[in-house]
């Protein structure tokens, strides 16, 4: 009951704020009617995309996994990536690309069958939560492409576009070396199993290249969306005497920033940082005295679904392979965030090592 | 004469539950000053009167004049601003608050805000001395007595300025010493100026203190009576609509062999503390014996243990000669034995569930009422059709909630259910509580009934009528052991009252032969 | 004092109004925010009804639903609280697939009954810990419940990973696992729709059986409204505590088991409850209690869940929208006060009128 009650309340609150939102846009416009006329995307898809006005003829559809369109990070981008292409193709939402939400593990399946019932070209299932739906409903309709964000499918009308988080997460662990005083950092992983693994495997490895001696706690939420617990293992870190913290694990990242700032706002002394996940969370890190996001690693999961559709409607669709974003891709990065030059130059080798071969990345702690 | 002022007059009210009249064209009025008593069996139609009165129901049809202005009391606070309070039986009192805290709930004092528990202390004691209703205003309710409970909620109505007060029912949690209090504190508020209208079943009470006595039968007022001029045995017959007899008529108890052995029995209450400390007690077959005693002097727990719902300490309990110590309670009752039990409500019947499912509650595991863990639907329904009728319990069918019967009924259905399995043993504790005189008299004659067939009957009770009335000995319990055993015909209310407060029984009989002779002296001195 | 075709009458009228307010409410939001109620509704049931497969999808839902749902109701009937039906379901999923994974070769029937018999047990244990700390130590089950969910949830990742597969996902189960029937799957199009339908059909009759015609229901009914006096009546509170806890866990680790072989043929490594746990104690509520009520309170809760997603792409509304619908079912028949006097004041109204004429 409380989880069906809070779900609620949440969706109380999150709608009258979304639909607040949408309703000042209407109201800027009352004569819109159809958000296809919407007026920003008609003046830039006007002005930019004026020589193919003619919209395409292609509409892609994105599952979420049970984190929502809303979640700040990993199905957000990826919505933020397919409005981005629907805006270069002279979309709308609803007509050339939606989402549909889950908000269990038993929607995915009905989801994606209303997707196919819209008629979408492709419809990519976001995270690994998705495989298995994606390839049950792949095999029931061999015509239709599909794509699985995070995961490998072996079916040949799916497409996998995968990334080697432990890539930037190495670059994470460079930054977290170079930075740290305490000779001790720590990672706090959502909930354990091959895709967190390559961040774990990265960071530590990243870590271990700069400094041996360097302590990394690892430690694992059982969750993407409690921030609380993300707060309260954070606050076990700290007070061990860690002072760079990387996570890897959605919403309960919130609950290590606020941990970490509200040290700080406690204690002038004190100099803790957070290192954020899959979008620069730059912004997270702001408090009283500056701001305390280390840097991010970026996982681009709205440019690799762009950049999918893109290559099915100019070549056709790359079925059955894995598409592998890392480094050298650009599907995966660091920002420069608040660290200091000497971290960053480091940084930047390291980059380049992996980039031209010098350094190999673990992918996995654990032998498969 | 003076022309004394009419308060309230209710006239031509009627109060209809879908096609049933609770009230059917009732008409009433209270003077200035007087107590005016309102009688009835229950299920009579006083409460909902009264509930009308005080803003709780709405009449379906007649008029509602105060001080002679015609009022629609819609609800209770309406009912306030008119100044009518009502004591209620059940007492509305929040146990962790202090006597203080309940009366000025809801009409809290505020000093900048804050709770001013010092002023209110001080209002609520300057109102019990006025009215000579004594109670520490700082204690809190579940510490006190239940008589000072029904003071702090004298208070409550009094704190609301109230000036027309309705009690209903106030004496039935009573002691004989509080009951007599209360009398007091009555015409205290009359002589101040109050109004009271006391809803009873009582008539020695109406006889002591009200003034004048409507008498309502089955919904309909029968009669508005000057209660000096009006004997009981009359008041008792316009309430019943039939003679009553107030005597219980039998014949002299023909005891045999013993049923209940009890043997050096000794039982802790909840809190650890012992309650029964170490008794030995005999029931024979053919016999009633009745328990008097102060409530909270051991009886409960006496009898939670012989029925097996308390843990015996030490000693033994033997029924129909077999050793029922420490045995679960259905193995007991299987031995045996009916319970009547104390709280009716509590522990006697399962309210929600239909009647018909409450009179096989202690047979419905065995044939026919149920075979191979499938209940018969059919033979339970039988059997509540016959109860029903055999012991004249009124309700609208088998299948209406126990919980909508009246009270009476509700024990009728109790009686029913525990008589029918004939016990040997039959347990009955506070058979009559809260009942009318019909009730009453029909309890008691079923009790004797089962006498009469050879069972053996033992009826705890706290109210000394009745355990003298009904009784064939008496056996007084005062903290925890029996202090005697009497033959009720030859014992006096005198001799158990003293009883009942640990006068050693030598030492009762003196005293009261040494009150005769101080009585003899003082009038051959005057 | 009323009467019982009164109560009966109110018993059916309560849920319908509440679901009526319910409605109305959600519209009223929708309104207030410049959506099409009408549009959304017909976007939800439309979706669900004009497709065999949305149907069989729907269904699929309240299947599980029902299971929750009832047991929810029996320990609510007993006098208790089984907070802990979405962890009980958990445990009764993950014990399904264990077996099922573990014994890949036995015959479909015999599988299943092992399966589905695992699942109950498991269920039933999960649900018997909080009964028997009730009943022996008077903890309270809110709180045990509560907490054995999580329990739950983290025992179960940590038995995925550790035990049943290296990742997040085991295997699927093999076809003699499968709760899947042939001619229902093609007449809904491929819907999840399962065995699991007919089997919650089952235990409904039989719960109801079990309620109103057995004594073990009479006890376990005398107990949740009177303990003292079926206490005084002989019947063991304890004992009744515990078989009402037992049962409900069972049913729940049955929708678990029902949930994990029909509905994903797998178990997952999940980040919170199950909310079709949660949802289930919503349909008991709902239902009254009642064994058909909770039945077709499942299939209404179905159809919303499943309808919910077609509203943000046909109709523009956000399919939170259709949880706060649920939530505002919920509170009406919570606060069920509120009909009852709507309804009294009705009824009155009427004599009232009768009665001047």
């Amino acid at each position: 009951m409380s989880k069906m009650k809070l779900r609620s309340l949440l969706a109380i609150g999150s709608s009258a704020f979304v639909l607040a939102a949408c309703q000042g846009q209407d109201a800027s416009d009352p004569a819109v009617e159809d958000p296809a006329t919407d007026e920003e995307t008609g003046t830039d898809a006007g002005e930019d995309a004026g020589e193919d006005t003619e919209a395409v003829d292609f509409s892609i559809a994105m599952i979420t996994d049970e984190g929502g369109v809303d979640d700040r990070s990993f199905n957000q981008s990826a919505w933020e990536g397919m409005q981005a292409w629907g805006e270069e193709h002279g979309l709308s939402e609803g007509d050339g690309y939606a989402y549909y939400q889950s908000n269990d593990s038993a929607d995915f399946v009905p989801n994606l069958n209303q997707a196919l019932a819209e008629d979408n070209d492709i419809i990519y299932g976001i995270g690994f939560q998705l495989l298995n739906s994606i390839n049950d409903v792949a095999d029931q309709n061999p015509e239709q492409y599909f794509g699985i964000v995070d995961d490998i499918s072996d079916r040949d009308n799916v497409v996998s576009l995968t990334f080697r988080d432990h890539e930037a997460a190495f670059l994470a662990g460079v930054a977290a070396a170079e930075t740290t005083e305490t000779g001790r950092v720590g990672f706090i992983g959502g909930i354990a199993g091959p895709v967190i693994d390559r961040f774990e495997t990265g960071f530590t490895a990243g870590v271990a290249h700069v400094d041996e001696s360097i302590e990394v706690d690892v430690q694992y939420a059982e969750s993407f969306t409690d921030a609380g617990i993300g707060q309260q293992v954070a606050a076990g870190m700290y007070a061990a005497g860690a002072d760079v913290v990387y996570h890897a694990a959605g919403a309960v990242g919130n609950g290590v920033f606020t941990e970490a700032r509200n040290r700080m706002e406690s204690d002038a002394d004190a100099q803790l940082w957070v290192i954020g996940v899959d979008r620069d969370q730059e912004e997270e890190g702001e408090y009283d005295g500056g701001n305390l996001t280390l840097t991010s690693t970026i996982k681009a999961v709205g440019s690799s679904i762009s950049q999918s559709a893109n290559l099915t409607m100019d070549e056709g669709f790359p079925g059955g392979e894995n598409i592998a974003y890392g480094l050298e891709e650009e599907g995966v990065d660091l920002v420069q965030g608040n660290m200091a030059d000497e971290a960053w130059s480091s940084v930047q080798d390291a980059r380049q090592g992996i980039v031209d071969g010098d350094i190999e990345v673990p992918e996995f702690s654990y032998s498969e | 004469m003076v022309q004394t002022e009419i308060v309230i007059e209710m006239k031509g009210i009627t109060k209809k539950f879908g096609e049933f009249k609770a009230n059917d064209n009732i008409s009433l009025n209270v003077k200035k000053g007087e107590i005016h008593a309102l009688l009835g069996e229950n299920g009579a139609g006083k409460s909902t009167l009264m509930n009308i009165l005080s803003g709780l129901l709405e009449p379906t049809s007649g008029e509602i004049y105060v001080n002679g202005k015609k009022e629609n009391i819609d609800s209770p606070d309406k009912a306030n601003q008119l100044r009518i309070g009502m004591v209620h039986q059940h007492f509305m009192l929040v146990d962790k608050f202090t006597v203080a805290e309940n009366i000025m709930l809801g009409k809290e004092k505020h000093r900048y805000g804050f709770m001013d528990e010092k002023g209110a202390e001080k209002d609520v004691k300057e109102l019990s001395e006025r009215y000579g209703l004594t109670v520490d205003p700082s204690a809190r309710i579940e510490d006190i007595s239940v008589g000072m409970q029904q003071r702090a909620e004298i208070l409550k109505t009094l704190f609301r300025g109230a000036d027309i007060l309705i009690f209903d029912e106030p004496t039935g949690v009573l002691t004989p010493q509080e009951i007599n209090e209360l009398m007091d504190i009555m015409k205290k508020l009359t002589d101040e100026g109050k109004s009271i209208i006391l809803i009873t079943h009582k008539l020695d009470e109406i006889k002591k203190v009200a003034d004048r006595c409507t008498v309502i039968r089955r919904g309909k007022s029968i009669d508005t009576v000057d209660v000096k001029s009006t004997s009981q045995q009359q008041l008792a017959d316009m309430m019943v609509g039939r003679s009553v007899t107030f005597k219980v008529e039998k014949e002299p108890a023909q005891p045999k062999e013993p049923v209940l052995e009890i043997k050096n029995l000794t039982v802790k209450e909840s809190r650890g503390l012992d309650a029964v400390k170490g008794i030995d007690l005999q029931v024979k077959a053919g016999e009633i014996l009745g328990i008097a005693g102060v409530d909270g002097n051991g009886q409960s727990e006496l009898i939670q243990a012989i029925t097996g719902l308390t843990k015996v300490e030490s000693g033994t309990i033997k029924l129909n000669g077999k050793d029922v110590t420490g045995k679960k309670p259905r193995e007991i009752t299987e031995t045996g034995l009916g319970h009547i039990p104390e709280d009716r409500h509590r522990h006697g019947l399962v309210l929600p569930m239909k009647l018909e499912e409450n009179l096989s509650l202690q047979q419905y595991y065995k044939k026919p009422f149920s075979k191979n863990g499938f209940l018969n639907h059919k033979e339970i329904k039988k059997h509540a059709k016959k109860l029903i009728e055999e012991f004249d319990v009124r309700t609208q069918s088998g299948e209406s909630t126990a919980a909508s019967l009246s009270g009476g009924n509700q024990q009728k259905a109790i009686i029913a259910r525990e008589i029918h399995r004939n016990p040997a043993m039959l347990i009955a504790a506070q058979p009559t509580r809260g009942l009318d005189v019909g009730a009453i008299e029909y309890i008691h004659k079923r009790l004797i009934e089962q006498r009469d067939n050879g069972k053996a009957v033992l009826l705890m009770s706290y109210e000394l009528d009745e355990v003298m009335n009904v009784s064939d000995r008496i056996a007084v319990m005062y903290d925890g052991k029996i202090i005697a055993i009497v033959n009720a015909n030859e014992t006096t209310e005198n001799e158990l009252g003293l009883l009942m407060a640990g006068v050693p029984l030598e030492k009762a009989k003196q005293e009261l032969t040494g009150e005769d002779r101080k009585e003899r002296e003082t009038v051959a001195n005057d | 004092m009323l009467t019982t075709n009164q109560d009966r009458v109110n018993a059916l009228l309560i849920p319908i109004f509440s679901i009526l307010l319910g409605f109305i409410f959600g519209a009223v939001l929708m309104l207030f925010f410049g959506y099409n109620p009408i549009l959304a509704y017909q976007a939800m049931l439309m979706g669900v009804f004009n497709s065999p497969y949305f149907m069989g999808e729907a269904l699929r839902q309240a299947t599980v639903l029902t299971f929750a749902g009832l047991g929810f109701a029996i320990a609510f009937k007993a006098g208790f609280f089984n907070i802990g039906v979405a962890g009980q379901l958990l445990a009764g999923w993950v014990a399904a697939i264990w077996v099922a994974l573990s014994l890949p070769d036995l015959p479909r029937v015999l599988l299943l009954t092992l399966s589905i018999g695992a699942a109950v047990i498991a269920g039933a244990i999960w649900a018997g810990i909080a009964g028997a700390l009730r009943a022996y130590f008077g903890t309270s089950e809110v709180i045990v419940t509560i907490m054995l969910n999580y329990t739950a949830l983290h025992l179960t990742n940590y038995i995925i990973r550790n035990v049943l597969a290296t990742g997040n996902t085991t295997e699927r189960v093999g076809e003699n696992a499968s709760l899947r029937v042939e001619w229902l799957a093609q007449l809904t199009q491929n819907s999840r729709v399962n065995m699991g339908l007919f089997m919650a059909i089952i235990v409904v009759i039989l719960y109801w059986v079990f309620m109103t015609q057995m004594t073990a229901g009479f006890e376990v009914r005398a107990v949740g409204l009177n303990p003292d006096a079926s206490t005084y009546a002989g019947m063991s509170a304890k004992r009744n505590i515990i078989l009402s806890m037992l049962i409900s866990g069972g049913l729940a680790g049955m929708g678990g088991a029902i949930h994990g072989l029909g509905t994903f043929g797998n178990i997952f490594t999940q980040s919170g409850l199950p909310s079709v746990g949660f949802n289930g104690i919503a349909v008991a509520l709902l239902g009254l209690g009642n064994p058909i009520g909770i039945f077709f309170s499942s299939i209404l809760f179905g159809v919303l869940d499943v309808g919910a997603g077609f509203m943000p792409n046909r109709a523009g509304v956000p399919d939170e929208m259709a949880d706060i619908v649920i939530a505002a079912i919920i509170f009406f028949v919570g606060a069920n006060y509120i009909i009852r006097l709507l309804l009294n004041k009705i009824k009155l109204n009427k004599t009232v009128e009768e009665g001047g004429e």
